[in-house]
């Protein structure tokens, strides 16, 4: 297909832009096959607005006589107005941008057309592999293995080729598993508490069924992370109710008779149709104009995210507690295991593991956890809080997770390498990207789409120097410590960066920013400077020395 | 201390309300001032201090099995929930407090007692510090349409006025006379700023006497006045700050509004801000909200809504915005009253203030803005903070609402304070706690009556000694920004957590990033002192400097791109007595590398610090 058949007019004049606290502007609209450009023609103080049309959530078209306006709204929650002489244009342009923007084939995306003009350094394709993931492990404990089991993605297509499991069960005894789990997600390693050597694994339900079936292999699986005499938790994050009620269909949960070392506690974490209402009722409250403050806290009460926020941290918190204060090791898993599931282990880790908190770390995090872990991105990420569609699938599972490591940051904000752009950077990239990281649902989809050969990664372009700059949090310090965030509602605040980002000026905030970066930079500098003179002066103190001693030689010559 | 039967109970435990660690067990004081409780727990020692003045309430719980519970509320909001083993030890201890946290004369506060070893030039100094007559002379009064007046010298124009204050010139003796005579209490129309780029002025004022017909025509021509000292807009507003329904209920009783028709070009405008019985029942229910245990989500955002506290605080900052707006934007003078012009008058004539004028952003202008707008304006600290056993229906959280919108004011421009959070909290605890004679009374007559000029300490000094933590490292100095325009739609009005959960520390964020820039902002005075002590060393051993990345050209371009300092950092303890605007001009002039003077024993010195 030629993207040139979907753009009947490519190019039109005398638009003007309208963006809240900006200035209207006036200039060219330029449509190509994957970006909405605008650029003004001013000299004095030219501005230019490139748009991916996979951001585009959604559009609107009226008309005022033959003054057409169309109304973008984007998958970063942005909206922007284009007022378009013309009504033939206008209704081409509008047309163009729909389908440009809903192109159901994923090889159309930008990413396969994308070619970068940066030096990579590093592929980021390879950066994080579980190989080397399991290299650190091995330094610590010996209790595990790296299977290849699932290398043809034959016994759970949405697992990767390779897994960690604990070393006493062999392959076989894993397709086995794999047989008595939703989806082939047999329980996997998803963490590893030095300290104590607990353990956090992840799967999906259990097929138990109504006649409660059972699986010796699993019931041995998940027994070898236990300490002998010790119990573990499954963390399963549905009600009892919704979890009794998924045996009818096959689904279900460990039973104590089965599972006898096992705790099973039940935390809620609510499923993605949801939360995509939730996000959608946020987001249109946050655009509210209105100036009635009851109505916003009602509006924002009646969205229920931050309850969503503060469910799933609590989970986390649980989680992390039965890990670092019961000395216990944990199972985790909803129904498909590809969701709440990864919420809850990704969670638990920032709170754990301070090498989480580092920018690699975190990176590293989101490979292993979300796309090695096989969430859906493209299903979850497909639309934004502004689509009409209201498909089942599309949900801001992802979103929510990195808003709870926002909330976290937000308490803890010397404990993270990065910042909160770097969050909010990601949020970006997951909807809409110029890289292929997020595109597919599971490894097995990137394979196919021979994503790695065919696009740049986003690890490539964000791990230089020069970007990761921008995302580098001036008061990190290591804090080796589990870090518990508090989950008081007084504790917990909206992610303004997101979502109130377009509408409220930034300036001020971006000041602050700068601010409290040119304090901690200038130090860094005096004390470098501090340390060159000592250095220096001892230097010459030394040489004065020297020569002295010389002197004192020649002397004695004659 | 005859109020103290009981002063030490031990065994004494302290309820967290949050974490779910152990009780802190240990031993309870009473002593004139405070109540102290030492937990003898703790691996390090621990002490809460609880000022009696602070306690708002005091309640006998029922009998639990740990023992006899005693809940304290304070007026800073700190709650401190206490088990006593024995009934008697408790009941000894609540009656004791019921007395001490209810003062009946005003001997009895504490600001009569204080003593904190100061000279007796320095106390008189200090109340010195904050002159009005500067804060006038830096908008130019006395000119030509505005002047000082002493005509209330006597307290005979009213007694709840200053002495001295600022009237049109054209506004003659009679007229200011008749003009009190028709404003409930006597309070005309007074300048409460004037803004000199273009001469709209801010006045404030009591309700008119008007019933449904009255008029008055020196009331009128005091208006008049006020509106031809700004020939540049042909009209001025007239805010009247209540509720119209609220004002026209005060018709019936004598009071009420202008009549747009008997002023010649006046706007009249009613912002409904709600009156202090509103205000003191929201605050209530907002404490119930932050006191609820393990609350839901959905709880929270309910109660903080069902409060309507941030209603209330969005009400006056929309009032502060529009009168800031009027004056710079539309030109126009504007007047503004609520009933008695002592409450929501005193909050948005400060706020407009403050939004308009950077010199009230600094540590020195805010104070001169508390002593101008609140303190000599006769806002009733001691009936609003319930400082002696009196009538609770006056007590009303108007302060602390101002307080807040200058807090809210922060999170939308953290660069344009000179002073932190902290500030505004220490000011808050001492409005209540009597410790110093600022906050006394209810005027500027009845605090000479109580003679607090001559028998306590004034407050200010104290907090100018302690700017280093209680500045704002980010505030990028007097001129970086004019005018504030805040967002004031609902989203852009947070739920103040440091204020209202104040004491609740495990709610607040773990590591705090105002601490760690305060200690980077120390650090530097520190590094600074160490780079030029060594550079002056380093030529005597050696001619041109090494070109290395340290030498001097470089840390010239560091010293420029550093953030200048607000304050002098190295002013310490003296207060200074000018509150001019040279104030902030001063910083940037600063640079920030200066050369000192060192000898060797300062290295040592720091090398102490360091270790």
């Amino acid at each position: 297909m030629e993207f040139a058949e979907l753009i009947k007019t490519p190019r039109a004049d005398n638009v003007v832009l309208h963006r809240p606290f900006h200035l209207a502007v006036e200039g060219t609209l330029c449509l190509t096959g994957h970006h909405l450009i605008f650029s003004s023609r001013r000299q004095d103080n030219a501005e230019e607005l490139w748009l991916l049309h996979s951001n585009i959530d959604s559009i609107d078209k009226r008309f005022v006589g033959s003054l057409g306006t169309i109304v973008i709204k984007c998958k970063d929650l942005r909206i922007i107005q284009l007022d378009i002489p013309g009504m033939e244009e206008c209704l081409n342009i509008a047309s163009s941008i729909e389908a440009l923007s809903t192109l159901d084939s994923v090889t159309l995306m930008y990413p396969f057309f994308y070619r970068p003009m940066f030096e990579v350094l590093e592929d980021g394709w390879s950066s994080f592999l579980l190989e080397q993931e399991f290299e650190l492990l091995s330094s610590v404990t010996n209790e595990w293995r790296l299977s290849c089991v699932n290398k043809e993605f034959s016994v759970c297509p949405s697992y990767p080729p390779v897994v960690i499991v604990p070393k006493s069960v062999d392959d076989d005894a894993l397709r086995k598993v794999a047989l008595f789990r939703h989806g082939g997600r047999f329980p996997v390693l998803s963490y590893y508490h030095k300290k104590n050597g607990m353990a956090m694994l992840r799967s999906s339900q259990p097929l138990t069924g109504t006649n409660g079936r059972r699986c010796k292999e699993d019931e041995k699986l998940v027994n070898a992370t236990l300490r002998s005499g010790r119990r573990g938790f499954v963390i399963d994050t549905r009600p009892l109710t919704v979890a009794q009620q998924a045996r009818a269909k096959g689904g279900g949960f460990e039973q104590e008779v089965h599972y006898p070392q096992w705790r099973r506690i039940h935390k809620y974490i609510e499923r993605f149709n949801i939360l995509q209402e939730s996000f959608i009722k946020l987001v249109e409250a946050c655009n509210d104009q209105s100036h009635n403050m009851d109505r916003w806290l009602s509006k924002l009460e009646a969205s229920n995210w931050l309850t969503h926020i503060k469910e799933l941290l609590t989970a986390a918190c649980l989680a992390a507690q039965c890990i670092d204060r019961e000395g216990a090791s944990v199972l985790v898993h909803g129904s498909e295991g590809t969701d709440s599931t990864l919420q809850v282990t990704s969670l638990a880790q920032i709170i754990l593991d301070p090498r989480c908190r580092t920018i690699r770390g975190f990176e590293a995090l989101i490979v292993r956890e979300w796309l090695q872990a096989g969430h859906p991105f493209q299903q979850r990420c497909a639309q934004s809080a502004y689509s009409n569609s209201k498909q089942k699938w599309e949900a801001p599972v992802f979103l929510l997770f990195l808003e709870c490591v926002w909330q976290i940051h937000r308490q803890f904000p010397c404990s993270f390498e990065f910042n909160e752009q770097f969050l909010i950077m990601l949020f970006e990239h997951a909807y809409a990207s110029q890289f292929g990281t997020f595109l597919g649902n599971n490894e097995n989809e990137r394979a196919k789409l021979k994503l790695p050969q065919k696009t740049m990664s986003l690890w490539s372009w964000v791990n230089r120097p020069e970007e990761l700059s921008r995302f580098q949090n001036p008061l990190y310090e290591a804090n080796s410590l589990v870090i518990w965030p508090s989950v008081a509602p007084q504790s917990l605040q909206l992610w303004e960066g997101v979502f109130l980002r377009w509408n409220r000026p930034s300036r001020f905030l971006e000041e602050a920013e700068e601010e409290r970066i040119n304090i901690i930079k200038y130090n860094k500098e005096l004390q470098a400077r501090v340390n060159a003179l000592r250095r220096r002066l001892a230097e010459l103190e030394a040489e004065d020395e020297d020569e002295e001693v010389q002197e004192e030689e020649e002397e004695e010559e004659p | 201390m005859e109020h103290i039967s009981t002063p030490k109970v031990e065994n004494v435990k302290l309820l967290d309300r949050y974490a779910n660690r152990k009780a802190a067990s240990g031993t309870l004081y009473l002593t004139a001032t405070h109540l102290i409780y030492v937990d003898a727990s703790a691996e390090v020692r621990k002490e809460t201090w609880i000022l009696h003045h602070h306690i708002s309430s005091v309640e006998k719980l029922p009998l639990t099995t740990a023992g006899y519970p005693l809940l304290i509320h304070c007026k800073n909001f700190h709650v401190a929930h206490f088990v006593i083993g024995q009934e008697r030890d408790c009941h000894d201890v609540f009656t004791s407090l019921l007395k001490l946290s209810q003062p009946v004369k005003p001997e009895e506060l504490y600001a009569f007692s204080y003593n904190p070893k100061m000279s007796k030039e320095n106390r008189e100094m200090g109340w010195k510090l904050i002159d009005l007559r500067l804060d006038y002379q830096r908008m130019g009064i006395p000119n030509d349409s505005w002047e000082i007046t002493d005509i209330n010298k006597d307290y005979e124009v009213c007694s709840t006025y200053p002495p001295e204050f600022v009237v049109p010139r054209a506004a003659t003796k009679a007229v200011v006379m008749g003009s009190s005579r028709f404003r409930s209490r006597g309070r005309i129309p007074v300048l409460s700023y004037l803004y000199k780029e273009n001469n709209a002025a801010l006045c404030r004022c009591s309700q008119p006497l008007a019933g449904f017909s009255a008029r008055c025509l020196e009331d009128e021509q005091m208006l008049q006045a006020i509106r031809e000292a700004n020939p540049g807009c042909p009209f001025m507003y007239v805010v009247d700050t209540r509720p119209k329904l609220n004002a026209m209920a005060n018709r019936a009783a004598g009071k009420g509004y202008e009549n747009e028709d008997n002023y010649e070009n006046i706007r009249f405008k009613f912002i409904g801000i709600e009156n202090i019985h509103v205000m003191r029942s929201s605050l209530q229910k907002l404490l119930e909200v932050c006191e609820m245990k393990s609350p839901s989500m959905s709880d929270f955002l309910t109660g903080l809504e069902n409060s309507g506290w941030l209603r209330h605080i969005k009400a006056v900052m929309d009032a502060g915005v529009f009168l800031a707006k009027a004056v710079k934007e539309e030109r126009a003078s504007v007047l503004v009253h609520c009933s008695d012009g002592w409450d929501r008058t005193a909050q948005v004539c400060s706020l407009a203030s403050l939004l308009l004028d950077p010199f009230y952003r600094t540590f020195k202008g805010f104070m001169v803005l508390i002593e101008k707008e609140w303190i000599a304006m006769g806002h009733k600290f001691s009936h609003r903070c319930g400082h002696l056993d009196g009538d609770p229906k006056e007590v009303s959280p108007v302060f602390t609402q101002f307080v807040e919108c200058v807090w809210q004011l922060m999170q939308q421009f953290p660069c344009s304070f000179e002073f932190s959070e902290r500030f505004l909290l220490e000011i808050h605890d001492h409005v209540y706690s009597c410790q110093f004679g600022n906050f006394l009374g209810t005027c500027h007559k009845e605090r000479e009556e109580l003679r607090i000029f001559e028998k306590t300490h004034s407050l200010w000094p104290f907090l100018l000694q302690r700017k280093q933590e209680l500045r704002n490292p980010l505030y990028r100095g007097f001129t970086a920004y004019k005018e504030l325009q805040p967002n004031t739609l609902p989203f852009s009005f947070q739920f103040w957590c440091g204020m209202y959960n104040r004491f609740d520390k495990g709610m607040h964020p773990k590591q705090c990033v105002l601490d760690q820039l305060l200690g980077c902002l120390s650090q530097k005075v520190t590094l600074e002192d160490n780079a030029s002590h060594l550079e002056n060393k380093l030529p005597i051993l050696d001619g041109p400097l090494p070109s290395e990345g340290c030498t001097s050209p470089k840390a010239g371009a560091a010293a420029a791109k550093a953030p200048t300092p607000p304050q002098d950092c190295a002013e310490g303890a003296t207060p200074v007595l000018s509150n001019g605007p040279s104030l902030g001009h001063q910083k940037h002039k600063e640079s920030p590398a200066q050369p000192r003077d060192l000898g060797a024993s300062r290295e040592d010195e720091q090398a102490q610090h360091q270790g």
